[in-house]
């Protein structure tokens, strides 16, 4: 078969981002995922919830500090983690780099508060159905935040690296915020089952 | 040539030959051991993948044999009723998981690629990660039935009886884990499917011109993201159950039996069609090549696929008609079940349309597709019978489902993908298939089928259950039972003619050149098999049809480099070229990365603490993948 | 193959007693007609569809095709998948009318004269006859009785894993599972004997979990609730004195209760009338001296990985005990 050249493509960017990235569509299919995953654990959660007599079962409801302070760090991330993602599409590398460290700060503090979330549930994961799916519905949030975490400290060593300045890297960086954006938004109704719904 | 100074070399102004070697020198695998464990070409990846769930197919074959020789006869002592729980939990888990769904994502790993005119798969490096988990995971499950270890409590795994208190042991816990392998596997597949057909079809491809099998594949990647993570929120939390007492499902702590059954119906559902939609693809392109005219009704297909993929998530129930539904509720989960078999009903007349309108030529893949038709339509027809909730009542969990699934599963799944078999085995190869063992397999597998599975309906109507390892002799099931018995081993034959014919051709067919069956998919513009990078130079469409294949033209567009692997990004709707982008390279990182995951998986079965020490190679694995080396696919 | 196909609808219309004890098609039960009307009206319909479909591609292929064909044909096709999707879609609608038509006649006017707990077990049925006058409530295992006529509520419950209770000849299957009850009403057209069997897979016996429902009438049924509230029989043979004995200070005691004796175990059957079933263990063997024997010397090789124990008995001490279970009337 012979070609027959209609198009020049040599002008093109050699790494898209944003809509233009596989790796952004990825994240959102991964979102996708995963927003099923905690999507499933709200449905299990007022699935168990309907069938028992009284509900939290044989517990009072969970203490609140914990959780609210790590919901206010939390959704307070947001702001930095806005800025890391305009810089990295400024290529701003001084500014990602600050920003980044200031990211990995805002991942590893809320997991001291969840270390204190745990307990504050009022019940064991093996004392009923409820506390499980209260530990279950904590866990997955958590690997959630490790992940990202993990990312996130990679991320910015390789910033510090000679491989930093690069289109490419400041692609993972905006990935990266979008995902976090994720685990922060979806907390939010993970923490209203959690900390109100046994209020009501 | 004269461009390096300047710049990083181009495929501009090279000649055809010249062009050619320069990227077989970048997209090829290195040579060796290590070469071939790294080797993330997606046609590479994809026929392992084709072959291994062909060998699980093989194997699940054997089981069903083995269950047929017991049931034969009544009272029957072949084997032992542990050993027989084993198999028929081994014969569904393994069709469903290590075969059904691995073999239809892995056509569209090889097929989506090729179809949408790019070099290579987005994620290249996942595609590899994922067959090998899905290798390990079916590995795992049959080296625990090798050791008498494997799971006995159905492919459903209804708690209680696959709780902590009447499954002790481990064998629960190798089939949840199992599940855990395979759906990762599943869902990378999937990933790599939508951003592919998102991301990198050929420039001009829109929407409406994108081939109805790739449209296919689309929605089955959709249906397994949105169907998989069910199934691992619940073989996940069965072995909390298990492991750390957690109560999810024991009801005397709050927990529910039915819970279970939502989850797993919430993927099972979907997962009949996850299997059976790629098959609509595959009749929807065969079909055309056979008849000679194209497919009719295209938009229509591809609105059958997509409410058909919709409607599938809302049907779950349907698998629990006898759990004491509320009363109220049972006219709505009839008529929601029936509902699906409008979008079936348009798939069947458009395919009698196009053949209606063209002239068929009897090759086997025609063949294959006449018996899918033919014995399709009686499993949807079985279909409807069982979404009748009062019916149901009758039927349910007898042989009269075992015949309907076969006929739908069988009937519309295995026969297109035979067909697709002898249609792409060629492109895939460069070998033909033999035209004569062809129609011998096709006409023994189908005469096999039906002789074996329509007694099923009797059987069932007859009060015979599902899931026995023997029956009573004076009940009425015994002749039926051994004429089952006996024809199953003529299907059996067809299937083994079938593989025979495809190890022979794969040693010494006749060559098969380019477009052996003069279609006009993109897969077929390029050599078969086809080179390393696909195509010399991305193809430009412009119509449904990307070519004709009386012309000896492919129109294409230049501009990517040759010295890094490079193809092309274009937009979602219209495919309009966006960004030049680099597409990974050859790397032993996913085949350790799989490996730290499995470990981590199956320690986990033993003890809870496995998830967090597991994860510490796991993350030193993707550090290793995702960490840039400097290379040219590197640069932007 | 193609003959046995034509065959179904055939068969299903020809078999008004087809099937034996236990099928769908031989209804002798006001739900299990309801439903066999419906199923053979459902595959009517599906069958004349399917027909269809094969003709109309047989067609297709066979038929000659002419050169002027462009786009007078291709509005031809056009109208006819309309129609065929219309048609589709009234079809669909017709059989969710139907469904819901026989839905409806199940559960209309039911109001109960017996009802009966069923309590489902690894691998085999407790029937359990309750009564507010605790004197008079009785129960019994893998064989109960019914008066014809009468609808009957069967409270379905389960012991341990998930069962499915299902007599072709008479319902449709509901299942019994742990933490919830559900309720099946049965009512039986004619006397006889209808054999039903678990339905839902509940491990290594789920094969061997039969039970028979022996639908009598009025008068008989009496006369049986009467014998079973009955204690025990005194065994009128030295024999089944002997095997009496035996019985109580062997383990069987620990798990089985015959009343009027100090045996009371509850995790097997109760064994107070075993000898007036006409079969032993959940409906593997025919009530006789001699299955007894064989059952109770090895009931692991009779029906392997179920839950009765080998209890060492020498000769003598398993010809009395089973004198004495016969005996049991």
């Amino acid at each position: 078969m012979k070609d027959l050249v209609v198009l020049d493509v040599s002008k093109l960017p050699l790494h898209g981002t944003g809509m233009a990235s596989p790796t952004w569509w990825a994240t959102c299919t991964f979102m996708l995922i995963e927003g099923m995953g905690f999507g499933l654990a709200i449905a299990v959660y007022f699935y168990l919830m309907s069938l028992a007599p009284q509900w939290p079962i044989g517990a009072p409801p969970p203490d609140l500090f914990a959780g609210a302070c790590l919901t206010v760090l939390l959704v307070a991330s947001i702001i930095p983690n806005i800025l890391v993602s305009r810089w990295a599409r400024r290529r701003e590398l001084k500014k990602v780099k600050i920003g980044l460290l200031i990211m990995s700060f805002f991942g590893i503090v809320p997991l001291v508060f969840r270390i204190f979330e745990f307990p504050a549930l009022n019940v064991s994961w093996d004392d009923n159905a409820y506390g499980s799916i209260v530990w279950t519905i904590l866990g997955l949030h958590t690997t959630h935040i490790l992940t990202d975490l993990v990312d996130t400290l990679v991320l910015t060593a390789l910033m510090f690296s000679r491989h930093g300045d690069n289109t490419r890297r400041y692609g993972d960086v905006e990935d990266n915020c979008l995902y976090w954006n994720f685990v922060v938004i979806a907390w939010l109704p993970l923490y209203g089952c959690l900390y109100w719904v046994p209020r009501l | 040539m004269q461009e390096e100074q300047s710049g990083p070399p181009m495929d501009t102004d090279l000649d055809d030959r010249e062009l050619e070697s320069r990227l077989a020198k970048t997209w090829s695998t290195r040579p060796g051991f290590w070469g071939k464990i790294a080797c993330v070409d997606h046609k590479v990846v994809a026929r392992r993948y084709i072959f291994t769930a062909f060998v699980f197919l093989m194997l699940g074959g054997l089981l069903s044999l083995a269950m047929r020789l017991q049931l034969s006869q009544p009272e029957a002592r072949f084997i032992s009723p542990d050993r027989y729980n084993q198999i028929f939990t081994m014969h569904g888990t393994n069709m469903m998981f290590l075969f059904a769904v691995p073999v239809m994502e892995a056509m569209a790993a090889y097929l989506v690629p090729l179809m949408v005119g790019t070099r290579n798969i987005a994620f290249p490096r996942l595609n590899a990660f994922s067959y090998w988990i899905f290798l390990i995971g079916g590995l795992l499950l049959w080296l625990a039935f090798a050791l008498d270890a494997a799971p006995d409590v159905g492919w459903f795994a209804y708690v209680p009886l696959s709780g902590p208190q009447y499954s002790p042991g481990k064998r629960t816990d190798l089939w949840a884990q199992m599940i855990t392998f395979t759906e990762l596997s599943a869902l990378a597949v999937a990933v790599e499917v939508v951003v592919t057909v998102f991301k990198q079809r050929a420039p001009g491809m829109s929407l409406d011109r994108i081939p109805v099998l790739v449209w296919a594949m689309l929605v089955m990647s959709f249906l397994v993201i949105l169907a998989m993570p069910a199934i691992m929120f619940g073989s996940s939390t069965l072995i909390l159950d298990r492991l750390v007492g957690t109560q999810f499902y024991n009801p005397a702590e709050g927990g529910d039996a039915l819970l279970w059954q939502h989850l797993f119906w919430f993927f099972g559902h979907p997962e009949v069609y996850i299997v059976f939609l790629p098959a609509v693809g595959m009749v929807s392109t065969i079909l055309p090549a056979f008849v000679g005219r194209p497919l009719y009704g295209y938009m229509l297909l591809v609105m059958a696929l997509i409410t058909t993929g919709i409607l599938s998530f809302g049907l779950w129930v349907h698998h629990m008609f006898t759990v004491g539904l509320p009363r109220l509720g049972e006219s709505f989960f009839t008529a929601s079940s029936m509902a699906i078999a409008v979008p079936a009903g348009i798939q069947i007349f458009c395919w009698l349309a196009t053949l209606w309108a063209g002239k068929p030529v009897y090759k086997t893949p025609l063949l294959f597709i006449l018996g899918f038709i033919f014995t399709f339509v009686m499993g949807g027809m079985t279909g409807v019978m069982v979404a009748s909730v009062p019916f149901d009542t009758q039927v349910h969990d007898t042989y009269f489902v075992v015949a309907h699934f076969h006929y739908v599963l069988i009937g519309g799944a295995v026969f297109p993908l035979i067909a697709a078999i002898y249609y792409w085995f060629p492109k895939m190869t460069g070998r033909m298939m033999s035209e004569r063992l062809g129609r011998w397999s096709f006409w023994l597998i189908f005469i096999g089928f039906h002789l074996t599975f329509f007694p099923m309906h009797i059987l069932g109507l007859w009060g015979m259950p599902r899931r026995v390892y023997t029956y009573q002799p004076e009940l009425p099931w015994a002749s039926l039972n051994l004429f089952v018995s006996l024809s199953s081993l003529i299907l059996a034959s067809g299937f083994l003619i079938f593989f025979i014919d495809a190890i022979k051709s794969w040693r010494s067919g006749p060559p098969a050149g380019a477009n052996p069956w003069n279609a006009s998919t993109l897969e077929w513009a390029t050599s078969s098999p086809p080179p390393p990078y696909n195509f010399r130079r991305i193809p430009v469409v412009s119509a449904r049809d990307p070519f004709s294949p009386g012309n000896d033209e492919l129109t294409v567009a230049t501009g990517l480099r040759t010295d890094r692997r490079e193809v092309l990004v274009t937009t979602i709707v219209e495919a309009l070229p966006e960004a030049r982008e680099s597409s990974a390279t050859d790397s032993v990182w996913p085949f350790w990365a799989a490996i730290a995951t499995s470990i981590m998986l199956i320690w986990s079965i033993f003890s809870p603490w496995a998830v967090v020490w597991g994860s510490i190679p796991i993350a030193v694995a993707l550090i290793g993948w995702f960490w840039p080396k400097g290379e040219a696919e590197d640069e932007s | 193959m193609k003959t046995s196909r034509f065959l179904f609808p055939l068969l299903v219309l020809l078999s008004g007693c087809s099937g034996g004890v236990q099928s769908a098609l031989n209804a002798q039960g006001h739900s299990a007609v309801a439903l066999k009307d419906l199923i053979i009206f459902i595959v009517l319909v599906c069958t004349a569809v399917w027909l269809a479909v094969v003709l109309v591609m047989a067609w297709a292929l066979m038929r000659r095709h002419k050169r002027q064909e462009g786009e007078a044909a291709e509005r031809k096709m056009t109208i006819a998948v309309s129609v065929a999707i219309v048609m589709t879609v009234l079809i669909v609608g017709v059989l969710t009318f139907a469904s819901f038509l026989t839905t409806r006649s199940l559960y209309s006017g039911t109001d109960a004269t017996v009802t009966i707990r069923v309590r489902a077990q690894q691998w085999w049925w407790q029937f359990i006859y309750d009564n507010a006058d605790p004197s008079i409530a009785f129960q019994t295992a893998n064989e109960f009785h019914i008066p014809v006529g009468k609808d009957v509520r069967l409270q379905l419950e389960a012991v341990d894993v998930i069962h499915s209770f299902w007599v072709p000849s008479l319902a449709g299957k509901q299942d019994n599972i742990p933490g919830r009850e559900n309720v099946l009403t049965l009512r039986a057209d004619k006397p006889g004997v209808y054999r039903g069997q678990c339905a839902e897979f509940c491990g290594l016996q789920h094969s061997h979990m039969a039970f028979l429902v022996v639908a009598e009438e009025e008068a008989d049924y009496q006369r049986w609730a009467a014998q079973q509230r009955q204690a025990a029989v005194q065994p009128v043979s030295a024999e089944a004195a002997a095997g009496r004995d035996v019985f109580m200070s062997k383990p069987c005691a620990a798990c089985h209760t015959v009343r009027g004796t100090q045996a009371s175990g509850t995790s097997g059957p109760d064994l107070t009338h075993v000898g007036s079933r006409s079969t032993i263990a959940a409906g593997l063997l025919e009530t006789t001296r001699g299955s007894l024997a064989a059952w109770i010397a090895d009931p692991q090789t009779l029906k392997p990985g179920n839950n009765m124990p080998i209890v060492p008995l020498t000769s003598d001490e398993l010809r009395q005990i089973s004198a004495y279970m016969e005996g049991l009337k």
